[in-house]
């Protein structure tokens, strides 16, 4: 893979998205060196100056690699995932936002004008005027304008088409060299790329299978809260009590919250071939509930205090169902 | 490209009548044709030959390589249609059964939502068949030993039809003695032989039968296997006899100073020595020690027992012992309990000393019981003047139990016979509904309504020892509305007998789940279909019989006992069983040993690889159940037929999205 003598393109973009899978990216320490040594940066809005212009003047599919972290929360992000889409060879979804909506795609409970209030008219927000933001605004030098949030938040692949998914929240640094080497490798024609569609820079099992914990056969009589009980180090914490989605969630991350005593959120989204993330992790909790009696059970299951928050934290957009009825019946 | 052949069945006016099957036949072949559709037929009954034979002609003809019927529930007639399939040389497990009936016809009115619904149920199914393998039955052979599990009447039956078939059978019996609740009773209805005369002699049969291993005093602990092949672990409780020794002749019992009231087999109205029988006929006739009532392991001390014991029988230090038995069919005959009656405080048992409930009443009437067949009041001395018998006590009240039990009303007027008969009292039958089906039953209806028994409708409201009246001194008062007259009455009695309810076995659940079976909501054990597969259940190869799978009466359980042990040795003659290949297989490299699917497998299928740290699945144990395909979090469980691309693409066939354009009119 050779681009005329030159090195070729690389470029990284956020959506909606908080910043860290970039960290992530700079946390790779020396390893960027060979990003800067085998590619040619030409699009980083974090670290470097570009305009949206120049990338639209250049040549479609010139741009070898592209990573794009962040969910499509406004129509600027759609715009600029469909333009990086022509203008790459190949497009990653980098991280949580992108592959699954992750924490912004939460908000897929409520519709559009639900969030707006929410931020600018709570008892928190010191807006007396009522000053709402606008889409468009006329000034004496002429019309200037902001991004339109959309009905609803969408994952990359939900808006254009993804040639590789780097999960993660951020994807762990380890993976994210891993991913580098390999890309270098190609660029040697010492590697090839693996088949379109496929997870990279991540496992195929679930957390479970890079846990050190011991496990037996799963009997839990309660749900608990972390902070409410005193952890055992060595025994599966699930065994414990505390909802940890590691059952369910893709390895690649050296089962880093669970061993260090804190349950797994899943943020790796949901093992290979899995459609539902949230509808797997439930029947697997429904599974473990040692009760026959009904209201036990009830009160067993009141220890999962914020069931989407437990169950499709990262994953509520690219999940089935995708949004709450009121934003989808917008979108 | 697929060859799918769309099947659609009127089943007469069942599906026609509410479903255009025409229209759904027709849509199938024009709109489904870019899925692979290239024929859509519709036939007024597509099980019969007929209906058969078009499929089998389309799959030589037109090459079909998939074929989905739509009709009835695939419970019913799944196999028909894979038997034609195949006799056409289609795999069978590459056709597919849609409930248009069940699931569309039956519980819709609105003919055009119904017929749209067909057709989305036909494109689901379509859907789902272009993801079926072509699969083999699973072929295992069959042990020809059985186990049966209770000795009361239903099991020895069982036991017997089987043993004298040529086949050996292990009879386990939880108490002491078989017999079970027959033997406790006195008379039968409708016939009024006595319940030992038929019994006793069935009873010997069994337990001299050179086929039957009887295993008294036993329990069923594990059972391990499928099909043809159960391993059973089964708990042999010490005697503290050696029964190798012992000839039965009873002088232990008779010099054995502890008598302890005997709350089994006779329900509390006599008593029994510390080594005892639990009665005359027992079989076997080796007795047991009721180690927490015998004076020796409570104070060290008197063993006269084994100072009299003709043949140094007794062992002390005998220990329980664990046996496994290898056997091919499981016949379940556990039967049931009766219901509390102090759960009824209104009735005053437990209160009222001449309130009795229906087991104690048998037992008072039998020859052989505490009172000699005596039907006297507690006092032990006079005979009552008037005997209030009280139906559905527990049944079919909505507080208890809801279901009928069945026996009662039969029972009630066997007693109320009893009751003149012995004593000339005056005898009142509260009845809900008299229900009197089968044989000879209504005429002993008849018989007992000319002898006087007064009948009345209504539910007994209560029974105290308040009088109102000079007549009611001392008396029980039946308070109670005769709903056929209006009026209510109070009635007053000398004796009340409850007819109890009768209930699963405390302990019913347990015993589903060590066989792999499941119970109704009730508690009785689910037969496999109610009408025609009472005795199956949907764990090959364990069968049930009598009271286990819900009330009945003495000839039902015969029948019943019969029944199962023709199905086993159906088994057992054909040597071999092929099996439902429908399976879960664990994807190893996906398994990451988590263990949500371990505790959940009600066949005991799932074991854990501890080194290689996943998950196994024994493919000759599972059912193909589904519950850890639906619990694995990680997908790593797929189940043989029911993968989830198979659900997935039913749902979407469901849902219409794959249906292709109308067509342009010519």
């Amino acid at each position: 893979m050779t681009v005329n003598g030159n090195k070729p393109k690389f470029a990284m973009y956020w959506a909606a998205s908080c910043g860290g899978c970039e960290i992530a990216v700079l946390n790779i320490h020396e390893k960027i060196l060979d990003v800067d040594a085998n590619f040619d940066v030409v699009f980083w809005p974090v670290a470097m100056d570009a305009k949206y212009k120049d990338v639209e003047a250049m040549e479609d599919g010139s741009i070898l690699l592209t990573l794009f972290n962040g969910g499509i929360r406004n129509d600027e992000n759609e715009h600029i995932a469909k333009l990086l889409r022509r203008k790459s060879k190949i497009l990653v979804a980098f991280g949580s936002c992108a592959n699954e909506g992750c924490i912004p795609g939460l908000a897929n409970l409520s519709d559009s004008r639900e969030i707006v209030s929410t931020a600018f008219n709570t008892i928190s927000t010191d807006n007396p005027k009522q000053i709402y933001p606008m889409i468009s605004y006329d000034v004496p030098e002429g019309e200037i304008h902001i991004p339109k949030i959309l009905p609803v938040l969408k994952t990359l692949d939900q808006v254009v088409d993804v040639d590789y998914y780097m999960p993660g929240c951020p994807p762990e640094s380890h993976q994210i060299a891993a991913v580098i080497d390999l890309v270098v490798q190609v660029l040697q024609g010492k590697a090839e790329l693996p088949p379109k569609g496929t997870v990279i820079g991540a496992g195929n099992s679930t957390v479970c299978d890079e846990c050190k914990r011991a496990r037996n056969i799963k009997m839990v009589k309660s749900f608990k809260r972390i902070w409410g009980v005193e952890v055992d180090p060595e025994l599966c914490l699930l065994e414990q009590g505390i909802p940890c989605n590691g059952i369910a969630t893709r390895s690649g991350c050296n089962a880093r919250c669970p061993t260090a005593g804190a349950q797994c959120i899943g943020c790796y989204g949901p093992a290979e071939g899995v459609i539902d993330y949230g509808a797997r992790l439930i029947s697997a909790f429904a599974s473990v509930i040692d009760s026959n009696d009904p209201e036990e059970i009830d009160r067993i299951l009141d220890g999962i205090v914020d069931p989407t928050g437990q169950f499709y934290r990262f994953n509520l957009a690219g999940s089935l169902l995708k949004a709450g009825k009121p934003a989808w019946e917008k979108a | 490209m697929e060859k799918i052949g769309v099947y659609v069945c009127h089943c007469g006016t069942n599906i026609a009548g509410t479903v255009d099957v025409q229209e759904v036949a027709e849509w199938a072949a024009a709109r489904l044709k870019h899925r692979g559709v290239v024929v859509g037929r519709e036939y007024k009954f597509m099980c019969s030959s007929l209906g058969q034979e078009l499929i089998e002609k389309d799959i030589k003809e037109l090459g079909l390589t998939r074929v989905v019927v739509a009709a009835c529930s695939p419970h019913l007639h799944e196999n028909t249609f894979r038997t034609a399939c195949k006799r056409a040389g289609l795999n069978p497990y590459l056709c597919e059964l849609v409930s248009i009936r069940e699931q569309v016809s039956w519980v819709h009115t609105d003919k055009d939502m119904a017929t749209a619904k067909a057709m989305a149920v036909v494109s689901g199914g379509v859907e789902r068949v272009l993801h079926h393998e072509a699969l083999e039955p699973l072929k295992v052979s069959i042990h020809p030993d059985t186990l049966v599990v209770g000795g009361g009447i239903a099991g020895i039956q069982a036991a017997l039809e089987i043993a004298d078939a040529g086949y050996k059978v292990y009879l386990v019996e939880r108490e002491p003695s078989i017999g079970g609740h027959m033997a406790q009773f006195d008379k039968t209805f409708p016939t009024l032989d006595c319940a030992a005369c038929i019994l006793t002699p069935k009873m010997v049969q069994a337990g001299t039968h050179p086929n039957i291993e009887l295993l008294t005093w036993s329990e069923v602990e594990k059972v391990d296997g499928y099909v043809g092949n159960f391993s059973v672990t089964i708990r042999k409780k010490s005697r503290y006899v050696k029964t190798d020794l012992c000839t039965g002749c009873g002088i232990c019992w008779e010099k054995c100073p502890k008598k302890v009231v005997d709350d089994v087999f006779e329900a509390g109205m006599g008593t029994r020595k510390a080594i005892y029988t639990p009665f005359a006929q027992a079989v076997p006739r080796y007795p047991v020690i009721d180690r927490a009532n015998c004076t020796y392991y409570i104070k060290g001390t008197c063993k006269a027992c084994e100072k009299f014991c003709p043949t140094s029988a007794i062992d002390f230090n005998q220990e329980d012992e664990i046996i496994t038995v290898n056997v091919g069919n499981i016949v379940l005959a556990t039967g049931y309990e009766t219901f509390d009656a102090h759960r009824m405080a209104q009735y005053g048992y437990g209160r009222l000393p001449n309130v009795l409930t229906s087991i104690e009443f048998e037992r008072m009437c039998n020859a052989s019981g505490p009172t000699n067949g005596e039907i006297l009041l507690r006092d032990g001395k006079s005979k009552p003047k008037a005997v209030g018998i009280v139906h559905c006590v527990g049944s079919r009240d909505k507080n208890y139990n809801e279901y009928c039990s069945v026996i009662c009303c039969m029972q009630g007027l066997k007693f109320a016979h009893l009751v003149h008969e012995r004593t000339g009292a005056e005898v009142y039958n509260f009845y809900i509904d008299m229900r009197t089906p089968f044989k000879g039953y209504e005429e002993f209806y008849q018989r007992v309504l000319e002898e006087g028994t007064h009948f009345i409708r209504g539910k007994v409201a209560e029974i105290n020892d308040a009088p109102r009246t000079p007549e009611e001194q001392g008396k029980l008062i039946a308070q109670v509305e005769d709903t056929l007259v209006g009026v209510q009455m109070r009635i007053p009695l000398d004796m009340v007998i409850l007819s109890v309810a009768l209930e699963p076995r405390h302990d019913a659940k347990e015993t589903a789940k060590r066989f792999g079976l499941s119970c109704s909501a009730d508690g009785w054990f689910i037969e496999k279909h109610p009408k025609l597969d009472p005795v199956a259940t949907m764990t090959e190869g364990i069968l049930i019989a009598g009271c286990v799978q819900g009330p009945k009466d003495i000839p039902a359980s015969v029948a019943q006992g019969a029944a199962a042990a023709a199905r086993a040795l159906g088994k057992i003659h054909a040597k071999e069983i092929a099996l439902e290949p429908v399976r879960a297989s664990v994807i190893e490299e996906k398994c990451s040993g988590c263990r949500i699917c371990n505790g959940l497998c009600p066949f005991n299928a799932i074991s854990f690889h501890e080194e290689r740290m996943v998950t196994e699945i024994n493919a000759a144990l599972c059912q193909g159940c589904g519950t850890c395909v639906a619990a694995c979090p990680a997908g790593a469980i797929t189940g043989t037929g029911f993968s989830n691309e198979q659900i997935f693409a039913q749902i979407e066939g469901l849902l219409l999205l794959n249906v292709g354009e109308e067509p342009v009119p010519a």
